[in-house]
């Protein structure tokens, strides 16, 4: 009935005359003008907003890559070049979508991260959750693909051992991925096909996704840092949550300036660090694809490092590397499962008790640690002493990755026991802000 | 009379009609899944680039290796020196599979302690059984890896260590042996890869 109202009011015109075939006026008010969000938005709250932004650019970029890169073996290594080269500000357009591709990783982690510090998938919240994790899958195969294109070495022995972790699946492994490579090994099939799912098939079911993210929102609502639900609070007159503002103007709004620091964060580094240091782009990537050389040191672009340690960190099992291919399976698909592992009372860490905080805090440690040993070669601090017994002669890294392994696990498997056993304190009824 | 059709409903027939054109549409679904799936398949191309290749051994010298191609891998061939050749049973404690158990490793023929025809000729596929990389050749003994090292290969990605005759060593991520892939020497100085006198 508001809406019927609301439309009478705009006195005819186009408007009118679209909300007649198109309910475009219903749609700015349900989601923009009348949608309510808490008030008490912090920092945290960025990162979905950045994350869509990222998104964007990655599709305009990727576009406009598309119509100088060339999907062939033996050409696309110097159409990458060409673009770098002679293509009109291709060095940008290029760097932007290597660079965009590992900020998309960083805004999508610190949004993960302020879900599970702020318990937001929790009900009524998991199927938004859920939507996320497979947004997040799907940016993993997004990631994995478009690293096959530029067809440098990196490319090609990272491609190479991602497929043969399909090899690995008991019976239907080496058939599986005889079938993603389309060849006896990487090759051009290999490469045409990466460009088709890199372009076409993930880019739209990404897109499907987010959709879903964003409708499973609205009908859910934010959550807030203080895990309380605004619309427990309403006020009696207009039915709007006490707590809650329109999104639009005001978080729009407090969302440009979030928009404006990270495009300066992004500039800067696309103008003086685009290959970080080899952490965006990595130096053996310069070199075209050798299939009869491996690199002497190959690892995944940073944001795979911590599941590609977990892979490293697992010994083969009866002569089987499967072991280890599920356990990095697992250290990703297990997010999936959080809102049915966290047991706690309350949403939001500010009224979890400490034994919650230090889970997290050693969850966050685990994957800072196996993230940087996986961008080392397993002996960077070299062996264990022989004479030490059990692990004299181990190389110490895969020790310390092993012992993070485990940690990285525990924070999932014993979260029904630590969350629901972890003190609470009292969750106020409203939201606070300063 | 036309407007009393509803009361006359014939349930038993609608979901006898629901139930068939839904069996058949899943059938159409699952049916055209075949050649969608398959058009993904390794092409005729790419299996006819699989044919064997001749190889000129002669310019090996003992103690060194070449490295050749077929389909699209990288294989070595490697003149084992006589102290290698030696060497190649300090190696057998160390091992995973000293025996030669797993069979898909090696073709009968080469089911012995060098692993070979000719005994100091070793031909291996330089491909990882771990994930598929390519071991790097670190033929001499000691240097670089260790004391106790009696000259093999070593994979950048993993760190699987392999001896000269491609066994694996226990304690490498990598399960089992590199592969000795079908071959047969048509005279002294040429190997075929890629066909054996039994197929």
């Amino acid at each position: 009935m508001k809406i019927e109202t609301k439309i009478k009011k705009n006195k005819g015109g186009l408007m009118a005359w679209v909300d007649e075939r198109f309910p475009l006026s219903s749609l700015i008010t349900n989601h923009l003008t009348e949608y309510y969000a808490p008030k008490n938005f912090n920092f945290w709250y960025f990162f979905g907003a950045l994350a869509l932004l990222t998104l964007v650019l990655q599709l305009i970029t990727g576009l406009l890559l598309t119509m100088h890169y060339k999907p062939d073996a033996e050409l696309a290594f110097a159409s990458v070049e060409y673009i770098m080269r002679d293509v009109s500000f291709g060095w940008l357009i290029r760097y932007m979508h290597s660079t965009g591709a590992s900020l998309f990783f960083v805004v999508i982690y610190l949004h993960m991260f302020k879900s599970l510090i702020y318990g937001s998938y929790k009900n009524p919240r998991e199927l938004l959750w859920l939507f996320g994790v497979a947004i997040f899958l799907c940016l993993m195969g997004e990631a994995f693909f478009g690293y096959l294109l530029p067809w440098g070495q990196m490319s090609y022995w990272g491609a190479q051992v991602i497929v043969n972790l399909f090899s690995t699946i008991p019976f239907i492994g080496p058939d599986l991925s005889e079938w993603l490579r389309g060849d006896y090994l990487v090759s051009d099939a290999t490469l045409n096909r990466f460009f088709a799912f890199h372009v076409i098939a993930l880019p739209i079911a990404l897109l499907g996704l987010v959709f879903f993210h964003l409708v499973a929102l609205h009908e859910v609502g934010s959550n807030n840092p203080d895990g309380v639900d605004i619309k427990k609070n309403l006020d009696k007159k207009t039915s709007i949550p006490l707590d809650g503002i329109p999104f639009h103007p005001y978080y729009t709004v407090k969302d440009l300036i979030g928009v404006s620091v990270f495009l300066i964060v992004f500039a800067l580094i696309i103008f003086y660090l685009p290959e970080m240091g080899g952490y965006f782009l990595e130096a053996n990537n310069f070199i075209p694809a050798d299939p009869l050389k491996t690199p002497a040191h190959i690892a995944p672009v940073w944001y795979f490092t911590p599941y590609y340690s977990i892979l490293r960190a697992v010994p083969p099992i009866f002569n089987s590397q499967f072991p280890g291919v599920a356990a990095m399976g697992l250290s990703v698909l297990v997010f999936a499962f959080i809102p049915w592992l966290d047991r706690s009372k309350v949403r939001s860490i500010r009224y979890k008790g400490d034994l919650f905080k230090r889970w997290i805090a050693l969850f966050v440690v685990s994957f800072f640690v196996l993230g940087y040993l996986g961008t080392e070669p397993s002996n960077v601090w070299g062996q264990f002493s022989n004479a030490i017994p059990l692990i004299g002669g181990i190389d110490k890294a895969t020790v310390v990755a092993r012992i993070f392994t485990v940690t990285y696990f525990l924070f999932f498997a014993l979260m029904p026991y630590y969350s629901r056993k972890s003190k609470t304190l009292p969750v106020p009824s409203r939201v606070t802000y300063k | 009379m036309a407007n009393h059709q509803d009361d006359k409903i014939d349930k038993k027939k609608r979901s006898f009609l629901i139930a068939a054109t839904t069996v058949t549409g899943a059938i159409g679904a699952g049916a055209i899944a075949v050649p969608f799936l398959s058009s993904m398949t390794p092409s005729e191309r790419a299996k006819a680039a699989g044919a064997p290749v001749e190889v000129d051994i002669s310019k090996i010298e003992a103690g060194s290796m070449i490295t050749t191609e077929w389909r699209g891998q990288p294989v070595w061939i490697i003149n084992r020196s006589k102290a290698m050749l030696d060497d190649l049973k300090k190696n057998d404690l160390n091992l995973s599979d000293p025996n030669l158990d797993v069979i898909s490793q090696q073709p009968n023929y080469c089911k012995n302690a060098t692993r070979s025809l000719k005994p100091n000729l070793v031909v291996l596929v330089g491909i990882c059984t771990h994930l598929g990389c390519s071991p790097s050749a670190k033929l001499q003994t000691q240097g670089d890896m260790g004391e106790n090292w009696n000259g093999g290969f070593f994979c950048p990605c993993h760190g699987s260590r392999f001896d000269l005759a491609g066994r694996v060593f226990k304690g490498s991520p990598a399960p089992i042996n590199l592969v000795v892939p079908p071959h047969k020497y048509i005279n002294d100085n040429t190997l075929l890869i890629g066909e054996d006198n039994k197929g």
